[in-house]
């Protein structure tokens, strides 16, 4: 179910916990099983979860819990804007205005092309840079302006 | 400014202004794992490293500034079987960002002082938790342990020594929450970030259910400095009981915001010189001295105030992880209460009713409020239901939903009054 690539980088997760501890791993093959599916199907988990000698429900809960597991399929690029205080007052408002503007969608919502989704997040422990977005759960794109947004994403397939 | 700023830069930046210092040879160049080397080459006892900790007065850098030397006499001592020193570096609290820049910029010195920590409570492996948000940094940090792990400063019998310490990062992805100590093992362990019952304690039952030692990335940070320099040195940087430098996070209305490290005790007047003072020559309004989870202060108090534990408290809120918000006199307080009371909301890992139900609670009054929908009796049920929520809970997460709205309704509430009144602003 998951490509050769992905269980070698799953198995060097494993390795980094004792042997009887695998579950230890959950979070990180969810987060490589994320990364060469575009999202979390039911299927995708319950691999996952047999590949560690889980419970289909333990890796499920963890799925859950933790906000950057996408478990419905998401535009090829997610956007995420933190609006939490010191992003909003450092004008995280005009950056969401102008991200919604050109990209024609809301919060939560993906563009007719599935190209672009766009989630609101929480602090992401680097409010110096604001107003800020992650991207692909990847990378912090900071400082956006009208001028920066339209240069990152004009440099996205 | 004329004078550089007492102890800037001095323990954890000293080499941010050189090209890539995040690298091995260039934290070797600047006299990087030498205090490892002196701890090894002394066979210095643990003891004496927890006793300069205790001279050092370094106070945990996570927010609720525990001595650290204090926190590392509780490990047991003879214990038959594994332990653990775990790094939190999940930094997730509202206008915190500088562990962020510790492990970009110099993450052989967190190294240094997690290997210098196995050593002294006796501990074969760490863990680095990194908050998921910040994967450049998660990445950073697997290089440089690979760096370390070459060059024979980790894994079995580091540089000869007979010591054996190895050390992993753990990627979060996305709960606040699991910056709580307990809640950060239980996400180690690959479950739900739900925090554990205290007693018993981590360092009687934590990783695994093995002795654990839990500190933030700064202070772990801070370890190498004070182990070549001496406890005293470490101390005299700041003040008594306030011991070195601390790094502040300064964001919100602020000319320059960004980190920045100088001497506990420095004046907040001149912290906030530094970060540029306020923006566009506003007038300041008040201040969030140390993460949204603290009690909110007016400028006219803040302006007074010293940048350390004891003086904060003082005042009656808290430093925190040293995380400044700077607001300037356009912000509606209801507003910026009304984000942050969300935030806990949304956060709230759902185990204690105070927590689960309060959070929602005090969000949907303020929200309400906020709105044009408040109803005169919704200060008093605000107070009511944040003195409900604190010490009622099994984390401090509650406590930390409750204290801003105990700040804003103590400095700030004529304009709570205001919005329920005129169903407007009036900022
Ligand atoms: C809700 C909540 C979030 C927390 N987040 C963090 C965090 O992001 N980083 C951190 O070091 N400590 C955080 N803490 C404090 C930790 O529980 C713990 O006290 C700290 O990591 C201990 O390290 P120290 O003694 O070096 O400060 C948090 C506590 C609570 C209740
Ligand atoms: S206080 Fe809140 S976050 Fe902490 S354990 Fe209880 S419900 Fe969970
Ligand atoms: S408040 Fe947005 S990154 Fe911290």
């Amino acid at each position: 179910m998951l490509s050769p690539e992905s269980l070698k980088k799953i198995d060097r997760e494993v390795a980094k916990y004792p042997a009887e501890h695998k579950q230890s791993a959950v979070m990180s093959a969810l987060r490589i099983a994320q990364d060469e599916k575009g999202w979390l199907a039911p299927e995708t988990i319950a691999f996952v979860a047999h590949y560690l000698d889980l419970q289909p429900i333990a890796a499920q809960e963890v799925a859950t819990f933790y906000n950057m597991y996408d478990l419905k399929p998401v535009g090829k690029h997610k956007i995420t804007v933190c609006t939490n205080l010191s992003c909003t007052l450092m004008g995280a408002e005009s950056a969401v205005e102008y991200l919604q503007r050109k990209l024609g969608i809301g919060f939560g919502e993906t563009t007719p092309d599935g190209r672009f989704t766009l989630k609101e997040g929480e602090c992401m422990g680097a409010c110096g840079d604001a107003p800020l977005f992650q991207l692909n759960n990847r990378k912090i794109c900071a400082k956006l302006s009208p001028e920066t947004i339209d240069a990152i994403l004009a440099g996205l397939e | 400014m004329a004078n550089t700023p007492k102890g800037q830069n001095e323990v954890i930046f000293h080499s941010i202004h050189l090209p890539e210092s995040w690298k091995l040879a260039n934290y070797l160049a600047v006299g990087g794992y030498d205090a490892l080397k002196k701890v090894l080459a002394e066979k210095m006892p643990p003891d004496e490293i927890i006793s300069q900790l205790k001279i050092s007065a370094l106070r945990g850098r996570g927010g609720a500034g525990f001595p650290t030397g204090l926190k590392w006499s509780f490990m047991p001592r003879n214990y038959e079987g594994d332990k653990y020193l775990v790094c939190n570096s999940d930094e997730g609290e509202p206008g915190t960002f500088k562990d962020r820049d510790i492990i970009l910029y110099n993450p052989h010195q967190l190294i240094e002082g997690m290997i210098i920590g196995g050593y002294t409570l006796g501990a074969k492996v760490g863990y680095n938790y990194i908050h998921g948000e910040i994967w450049e940094a998660y990445e950073r940090f697997e290089e440089a342990l690979d760096e370390a792990r070459a060059a024979g400063l980790l894994g079995k019998n580091i540089l000869g020594s007979g010591l054996d310490f190895d050390i992993h990062a753990h990627h979060g992805f996305g709960a606040y929450v699991c910056g709580e100590e307990t809640a950060l093992l239980e996400s180690i362990e690959g479950k739900k970030g739900q925090p554990r019952f205290k007693p018993p304690f981590p360092a009687s039952f934590g990783l695994y259910g093995k002795p654990t030692t839990i500190n933030n990335t700064e202070t772990l940070a801070s370890i190498p400095y004070i182990v070549r320099h001496g406890g005293q040195k470490f101390l005299d940087l700041g003040k008594p009981n306030n011991g070195g430098t601390k790094i502040f996070s300064v964001s919100g209305h602020v000319g320059k915001p960004g980190n920045y490290e100088v001497a506990m005790g420095t004046p907040f007047s001149e912290l906030l010189a530094m970060a540029g003072g306020v923006r566009g020559g506003r007038k300041l309004k008040a201040v969030i001295p140390g993460g949204s989870s603290v009690p909110v202060l007016p400028a006219e108090i803040m302006m007074q105030l010293t940048m350390d534990y004891d003086s904060i408290a003082q005042a009656g809120s808290y430093l925190g992880a040293g995380s400044v918000i700077v607001m300037d006199d356009t912000v509606c307080m209801v507003r910026a209460l009304e984000r942050l009371s969300y935030f806990y909301f949304e956060e709230s890992c759902g185990q204690c009713t105070p927590c689960r139900e309060g959070t929602g609670w005090l969000y949907r009054i303020i929200h309400r409020i906020e709105h044009g929908l408040g109803r005169p009796e919704d200060l008093d049920l605000l107070d009511s239901l944040a003195g409900n929520i604190s010490g009622r809970t099994i984390c401090a997460l509650g406590d930390a939903a409750a204290m801003p709205v105990q700040g804003m309704l103590k400095h700030f509430r004529h304009e709570f009054e205001h919005h329920i009144q005129h169903k407007k602003c009036m900022v």
